[in-house]
C-alpha cells in the first residue's frame, strides 16, 4: 500500500479501533460489511477523518454502501480535499 | 382491567388528532403521526392478518427494521388479537446462514402463524420455513396500506381478555430466541400504572428515545408507555443514533424532552463522541430524568455525562437509575426521581472478599455503587444465599422478586418457566444487595454478557468458534470484561488449539490465523465484535469436576495472566 491516506486510515483502524497494532489492513479488505468496524466505531472513524483530513463526513454516509474498504474511503476524502 | 384493544380504541375515538409520535429518520424530514394515522396504519395490518386466516391468540413475527411499518404492524397484530413478536433485525454484517439458523430456532419454539417482512427478505424467511411447519403466511409490508374508517366492532382484538397474552419479547441470539417472554395485557397495564407513578409521569412530559423496539427498555419505556398513556414520544432509530448521537440531544432541545432511558454505555458514548459544533444552541434544561437502565451501571459514566453536557444546562438531579427485566414487563425499581440518586461508598474488600457491602471506613479502598432505587409499589425484592435463604441487609446474594406484573411464562417453554420460579418468587440470576430499602446490583450469577445493553449468551459465541478448523471443539470460552472507557463489557475469547503436528516455528502464525478466523466467524454469526481472542495450547482451560469448561474460573485465569 503506497497511498498515504490509506496508510493513515489503516494505522488508525488497527491501533485505535481494533486495538491490534500489528493487524494489516489492505486496500480492498471489507471494513463494514465484514464487521471489522462495528457500528459503535463508525462515528470514531468519521471524527478521525474530519480532524485528520479536514473534510466533512455526513452520518448518513457511514454505511457499507458509501464505503466498505480503504480505497473507497480514501477516494471520498481525496475528492473532498480537492478545491472545486 | 382493560386491554390494549380497548385503550387504542379510546385513544382513537377521544383524541384522533393528538400527536402520538414524532418520527425521526435520517433519510427524511421529521414528521408527526397522530392517533388517527396510527390506528389507520394498524388497521391495514389487522385486516391483512384477518384475510390471511391468522387467528386471535396466534403469534405473528415481525422482521422489519425500525420503521413506521414496524409500528403499524405491531399494533395491527394487536387490533386483530394476534400476538406480535419483534425479531431483532438482520444487520449487514451478519452472515445469511447464521440468520437463517436464528430464524429457524425462533420459528421452532414460537410456532408463529405468520411473518411480516420486506420483499428483500422474503427468500431468506422462506428458506427458514419448513413445509408442514406452523408458518402459514408471509406478508409483505410493502403490500399493506392504511385503512381509513376502521370498524372496531369487526376487529377480533375485542375478543381478547386482560389475562390473555398480548406480546412476546425475545433477546437476540440462538439462545435468546428460544426464550420468548409472554406478557399479558393485565401485566403490562399494571406495570405502566405503577411505573408511571414511580416516575411521576404527567401531561407535561415528552419522552425522547432512540432505543430498539425489540428490547424491553425500548418497547415498554420508549414505545408502549407513551403510546398507551397519551404522552408525546419523539422516536429515532438506533441505527441513526449510533452514527449521529448528537441528534438525541438536538431532539430533546427542540421538543423540550423530559424523559429518556439509556443503557450505561450510552452515557460514555455520548460524552465522548459528539462534536461541539453539533451542540450549538442545544438546551437540555427540560430533561428531568435521564434514566440509566438495562446493563450494569457505573457512577463514573454519570460523572462523565454530567461534565460533558453541563454547558448545555443539563441538571445534575436529572440523573436517574432503574433496574428492569422483560420478565417483570420492565421496571423492578426506580431511583433518582423525587430525591437525588444514592451513591453508596462501600468497602472494596468487604464487597469482593467478605461479600458484605459495608460502608468504607476511613482510608479504606471504596467502590461507589449506584443505587437502582426502591422497588416499585407492586414489586417485592429479596436477596437470598445459595440455599435460597433470605439474607439481611447489605449481604450479597441473588436477587429474587415477586410482583403482580410478571410474565405469563416463557412462550411454549413450561420447563423454563418452572425453573425460573421458586414458591412464587422469580429468580433473576442477578447478584446484589439491599441497603436502606434500596436495591444495588453488583453482577450476575449466570454467565450472561451484556454489551451495550444487549444480552449475549457466551455459549452462542463458543459454538461459532468451535466450528473453526484447528480449534479444539468445545474447548472455547467467551466472557465479558468491563471497560471503564466504554462503560460496558467487551467480549474476550480463549480457545484451545487442536493438538496436532504443528511445528513450534509455525505456532505463532497458526495462532494468528486461528484468531482471525474466530473473529470473522463470530462477528458474522452473532453480530458481536470480539475485543480479544487468545489462542492457547491444549490443556490451558480449567474444567469443573464434572468435566465442563468453567467460564468464571477461566476468566479469572485470563485476567490474572493479562495483568501480569
Amino acid at each position: 500500500m503506497t497511498d498515504e491516506i490509506e496508510m493513515t486510515l489503516a494505522k488508525y483502524i488497527a491501533e485505535k479501533i481494533l486495538k491490534q497494532p500489528k493487524r494489516v489492513i489492505s486496500s480492498e479488505d471489507r471494513l463494514i460489511s465484514s464487521g471489522l468496524i462495528d457500528s459503535f466505531h463508525l462515528v470514531d472513524l468519521a471524527l478521525f477523518v474530519e480532524e485528520t483530513f479536514r473534510v466533512r463526513m455526513d452520518d448518513t454516509e457511514l454505511n457499507a454502501q458509501t464505503f466498505d474498504n480503504l480505497a473507497a474511503l480514501a477516494a471520498i476524502i481525496r475528492a473532498r480535499q480537492t478545491p472545486q | 382491567m382493560t386491554t390494549f384493544f380497548q385503550r387504542l380504541r379510546e385513544l382513537y375515538e377521544n383524541s384522533p388528532d393528538q400527536t402520538v409520535l414524532h418520527w425521526m429518520d435520517a433519510r427524511q424530514p421529521e414528521h408527526p403521526i397522530s392517533y388517527r394515522e396510527l390506528i389507520h396504519g394498524a388497521a391495514g395490518y389487522a385486516s391483512a392478518l384477518q384475510d390471511a386466516g391468522v387467528q386471535p391468540g396466534e403469534v405473528v413475527v415481525l422482521i422489519l427494521q425500525h420503521s413506521e411499518a414496524l409500528v403499524y404492524s405491531f399494533f395491527g397484530a394487536i387490533l386483530h388479537g394476534a400476538i406480535p413478536a419483534i425479531m431483532p433485525f438482520l444487520t449487514e454484517k451478519l452472515a445469511p446462514e447464521a440468520y437463517r439458523r436464528s430464524l429457524k430456532s425462533l420459528f421452532a419454539v414460537t410456532a408463529p402463524a405468520a411473518v411480516v417482512t420486506y420483499p428483500e427478505f422474503l427468500s431468506e424467511v422462506q428458506a427458514a420455513i419448513s413445509s408442514g411447519g406452523p408458518v402459514r403466511k408471509v406478508l409483505l409490508s410493502t403490500e399493506i396500506g392504511p385503512r381509513a374508517e376502521p370498524d372496531f366492532s369487526a376487529m377480533r382484538g375485542r375478543e381478547r381478555a386482560p389475562e390473555d397474552v398480548v406480546l412476546l419479547q425475545h433477546s437476540s441470539g440462538t439462545t435468546g430466541l428460544q426464550k420468548g417472554v409472554a406478557l399479558s395485557h393485565a401485566a403490562v397495564f399494571r406495570q405502566l400504572d405503577t411505573y408511571a407513578e414511580a416516575i411521576r409521569l404527567g401531561s407535561g412530559d415528552t419522552i425522547v428515545s432512540w432505543l430498539p423496539l425489540y428490547h424491553d427498555m425500548g418497547l415498554i419505556a420508549g414505545f408502549i408507555l407513551p403510546v398507551l398513556r397519551g404522552i408525546p414520544l419523539v422516536l429515532m432509530s438506533p441505527f441513526d443514533w449510533v452514527r449521529a448521537p448528537y441528534k438525541l440531544f438536538q431532539a430533546v432541545s427542540r421538543h423540550r424532552g423530559t424523559l429518556t432511558w439509556l443503557p450505561n454505555f450510552a452515557f460514555n458514548f455520548c460524552a465522548q463522541k459528539i462534536r461541539n459544533r453539533d451542540l450549538e444552541g442545544v438546551d437540555l434544561s427540560s430533561w428531568r430524568a435521564v434514566i440509566n437502565c438495562s446493563e450494569p451501571m457505573h457512577y463514573k459514566s454519570h460523572v462523565m455525562f454530567l461534565e460533558r453536557f453541563r454547558a448545555q444546562s443539563l441538571k445534575p438531579e436529572a440523573m436517574a437509575t432503574c433496574y428492569a427485566m422483560a420478565e417483570n414487563v420492565f421496571a423492578v425499581t426506580q431511583g433518582g426521581i423525587d430525591a437525588p440518586l444514592t451513591v453508596d461508598a462501600v468497602s472494596q474488600r468487604g464487597l469482593l472478599v467478605d461479600r458484605i457491602a459495608r460502608p468504607a471506613a476511613d482510608r479504606e479502598a471504596a467502590m461507589n455503587m449506584l443505587s437502582c432505587g426502591r422497588p416499585l409499589a407492586n414489586v417485592e425484592v429479596k436477596i437470598v444465599d445459595d440455599s435460597r435463604r433470605e439474607l439481611p441487609a447489605r449481604h450479597l446474594g441473588e436477587v429474587m422478586l415477586r410482583s403482580d406484573c410478571m410474565l405469563t411464562g416463557y412462550y411454549r417453554r413450561p420447563d423454563l418457566t418452572e425453573k425460573a420460579f421458586l414458591d412464587g418468587w422469580f429468580l433473576t440470576g442477578d447478584l446484589g444487595y439491599l441497603a436502606e430499602g434500596e436495591v444495588y446490583i453488583t453482577g450476575r450469577k449466570k454467565d450472561l454478557i451484556i454489551v451495550g445493553g444487549k444480552n449475549v449468551y457466551p455459549q452462542d459465541l463458543e459454538s461459532l468458534a468451535s466450528d473453526v478448523p484447528g480449534v479444539h471443539p468445545g474447548r472455547v470460552v467467551a466472557f465479558g470484561v468491563f471497560s471503564e472507557e466504554l462503560g460496558t463489557e467487551e467480549v474476550m475469547m480463549v480457545a484451545e488449539m487442536e493438538a496436532g503436528e504443528i511445528p513450534q516455528i509455525e505456532m505463532e502464525e497458526t495462532a494468528q490465523r486461528l484468531s482471525e478466523e474466530i473473529r470473522r466467524r463470530v462477528t458474522q454469526g452473532s453480530d458481536i465484535a470480539l475485543r480479544q481472542v487468545r489462542i492457547v495450547p491444549q490443556g490451558w482451560l480449567l474444567k469443573t469436576s464434572s468435566g465442563k469448561i468453567a467460564r468464571g474460573a477461566n476468566r479469572e485465569k485470563f485476567l490474572s495472566e493479562e495483568n501480569g
